[in-house]
């Protein structure tokens, strides 16, 4: 069990190609740190340089304190678990999971002890003696799984390991995995492009795009307090909603005006914060949980009501998604499932201004 | 498609009591039936060019000299109690177990260090390196014959360099098998070179990637998840190429025409020598005859190690 820390990492691919633009990132003693981003922004590019697997361009890496920047992979101590799971097709479950401990020279005992009890974490001890060709998908990725406990490792190192599961049973793997980390708490990073899972499993979430850290924090913090758009944009489903206005000053206090003149008041606490900005284009963003329809008795402080006629009407059950474009931007409300609502038919919909965000459009900072 | 509509046709009840006639018409449409009888043109084909022959030589290896008597196995009796017999049965073994061992390492080590070159190297390599393999033996082997050549030999005029004395290469019993088994190693190498090289891109890079985080040096790497990947394609490969070694014609023809004192006879050149040289056919068939059960042994042995590492999903 160790720290992983990051200084100023680049990568960068013959041709030029800088996959990863020099990071910075602290990983605490049994953290379950999830990165996260869209395809090709150099998480596992990143992932890869923590195992050893890709060389360093520049900068430091340090596992349990030491640099381990020139030390190849196996002298590391760390596991990896791969997307397509990466199973010896020769050996048996029980060989596959033995392997790095035969190589390390343990007493048979001691690795028949550790397969056995990995095997029982896993609940795999049925599957020892066969090959993964005879294994399911999500019983390969619990033996991939299996291969990292039995080392018992410093640092577990996943690259999107449940990418190529059905949906089902990647809920299922998902929760699988954060109930292995309750258990075994070794320091673990976590690739995937899946912004649902990187909030379900992390302890705190690492967002990247193009090759750089946009924000690092908990699920939570990244949700309530996005930093920048891309942030505010990929973390929450549906996604946020961005609607480009302006801030004026309004005597009194501050309003958002949007297009078709619908002008939202900004709550009075919040004043402060963007009177430097008065005047200027911002962009306006709210998520959908946060547009809602006008509920009796609703004690939300700074409902901000305007009318609205969706295009689409997008029922889920526990709730009612509405879809209208408001000149050329399309927004999403969600809405209790019980609210009349009609393609075409205007309606009364409230923003909760208390919940959103003002984006400067230049620099895609959140004011 | 042929095969689309005769399964579809296979799915239409058939209708109790036909007439007669009917049977063979449903007997066409079963798949079997109608594989067999697209497989047939190529069976008849086989059939001409391997079966026959094969029959042919064994009646022939059971009559005498002129070929006016049966006599049994005495053909094949006589062979064994012959002393050069011996001594083509331990030189084909030997030729053969030999050069194919030198062949398979050889391409190892080559398909090894093609995989290892950058892809844009790469091609231009392996295509050098499989020049060997696509010259005709007979050609290339007339080549060979000339830096071994008495005369003018060039690996001698080398040797000379270096104060070595010259070498009688193809003129002393040891040398002589040395130069044909040197001379079809070259030949053959870059066949288990091409056959190595694809095995090895066929082993995904996660597998050692994974072996290199479970703590495997290179060594065992290649112990660990090459040789085991590579395992059917070495098998067939050196199957495949023992049976084509074995029977080898041309390149101990043109190079000591199985010289000097037939020590570096195969079944291949003895039974031209003893059945067309010396005009005894069926003693020369009994000779070839014998390269059957001596294969028969190998490939039973390694089809079915392969057999059983297919069944268990390699
Ligand atoms: N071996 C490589 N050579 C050149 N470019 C690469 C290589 N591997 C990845 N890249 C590039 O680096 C960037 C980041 O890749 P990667 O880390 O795999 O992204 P992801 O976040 O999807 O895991 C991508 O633009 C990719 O094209
Ligand atoms: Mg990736």
């Amino acid at each position: 069990m160790a720290q992983v820390t990051l200084r100023k990492i680049v990568k960068e691919y013959e041709g030029g190609v800088q996959a990863v633009k020099g990071i910075d990132l602290d990983i605490d003693d049994h953290e379950f740190v999830v990165l996260v981003g869209p395809s090709g922004c150099g998480k596992s590019t990143t992932l890869r340089m923590i195992a050893g697997l890709e060389e360093i361009t520049s900068g430091d890496i340090a596992i349990g304190g030491s640099i381990v920047n020139d030390i190849p992979p196996r002298d590391r101590d760390i596991a990896m678990v791969f997307q397509n799971y990466a199973l010896y097709p020769h050996m048996t479950v029980f060989e596959n999971m033995a392997f790095g401990l035969t190589l390390r020279k343990f007493p048979k005992e001691e690795i028949k002890r550790r397969v056995d009890n990995a095997a029982r974490i896993l609940d795999i001890g049925t599957l020892l003696e066969r090959k993964p060709k005879a294994l399911s998908g999500g019983q390969r990725q619990r033996v991939a799984m299996g291969r990292a406990i039995v080392r018992d490792p410093k640092v577990f190192l996943f690259d999107e390991p449940l990418s190529n599961l059905d949906a089902k049973l990647r809920v299922q793997m998902r929760t699988e995995i954060k109930k292995v980390h309750q258990t075994v708490r070794t320091t673990t990073v976590y690739v995937t492009h899946d912004q649902v899972e990187a909030m379900t499993l992390a302890d705190r979430v690492v967002v990247m795009n193009h090759g750089v850290i946009e924000q690092v924090g908990p699920p939570t913090e990244l949700y309530h307090h996005p930093v920048t758009k891309f942030v505010a944009g990929f973390i929450g489903s549906p996604a946020m909603n961005f609607i480009p206005g302006r801030l004026v000053n309004g005597g009194a206090a501050l309003n958002v005006v949007l297009p078709d003149g619908i002008t939202l008041p900004v709550p009075a606490e919040r004043a402060g914060r963007y009177a430097a900005h008065a005047g200027r284009e911002i962009l306006f963003g709210i998520r959908p949980e946060h547009l809602t329809e006008i509920r009796p008795n609703d004690h939300r402080p700074h409902l901000a009501a305007f009318e609205a006629a969706p295009e689409v009407v997008e029922p889920m059950g526990m709730e009612t998604l509405l879809h209208f474009w408001m000149q050329g931007n399309e927004i999403c409300a969600r809405v209790d499932p019980a609210t009349p609502a009609e393609p075409g038919v205007k309606q009364t919909l409230a923003a909760d201004m208390s919940q959103m965000h003002l984006i400067d459009p230049q620099t895609e900072k959140v004011l | 498609m042929a095969d689309g509509s005769a399964i579809a046709a296979g799915r239409v009840p058939a209708t109790a009591g036909q007439p007669r006639t009917g049977t063979l018409k449903r007997m066409a449409r079963r798949r079997s039936t109608l594989a067999f009888l697209m497989a047939l043109p190529l069976l008849a084909v086989i059939a001409g060019l391997v079966i026959y022959p094969f029959f042919y030589a064994i009646e022939l290896s059971m009559l005498n000299k002129r070929m006016t008597r049966f006599v049994g196995i005495d053909n094949f009796t006589f062979l064994l109690g012959r002393e050069t017999f011996q001594l083509v049965i331990f030189q084909s073994v030997l030729f053969a177990v030999t050069a194919v061992i030198a062949k398979a390492l050889i391409g190892f080590v080559l398909a090894h260090v093609l995989h290892a070159l950058p892809a844009k190297g790469q091609r231009k390599w392996r295509g050098m390196l499989l020049v060997p393999w696509v010259i005709p033996p007979a050609v290339s082997t007339l080549a060979w014959w000339w830096l071994f050549d008495p005369s003018y030999s060039a690996f001698n005029w080398m040797l000379a360099v270096f104060g070595a004395g010259p070498v009688p290469w193809l003129g002393d019993a040891g040398w002589a098998r040395f130069a044909v088994i040197l001379v079809n190693t070259w030949y053959g190498a870059p066949f288990f070179m091409i056959m190595y090289l694809a095995a090895l891109k066929s082993v995904p890079d996660q597998l050692y990637e994974a072996a290199a985080i479970d703590g495997a040096t290179g060594i065992q790497k290649l112990r660990y998840v090459t040789l085991p990947m590579m395992r059917n394609i070495i098998s067939i490969t050196v199957l495949f190429s023992l049976i084509v070694t074995f029977a080898n014609f041309d390149i101990v023809r043109i190079l000591t025409n199985g010289g000097p004192q037939d020590r570096t006879h195969l079944f291949g050149t003895y039974a031209f020598q003893v059945g067309i040289q010396s005009g005894d056919i069926p003693l020369g068939a009994a000779v070839s005859l014998f390269m059957f059960p001596l294969l028969a042994v190998f490939a039973v042995l390694i089809l079915r190690g392969v057999n059983q590492r297919t069944k268990e999903g390699l």
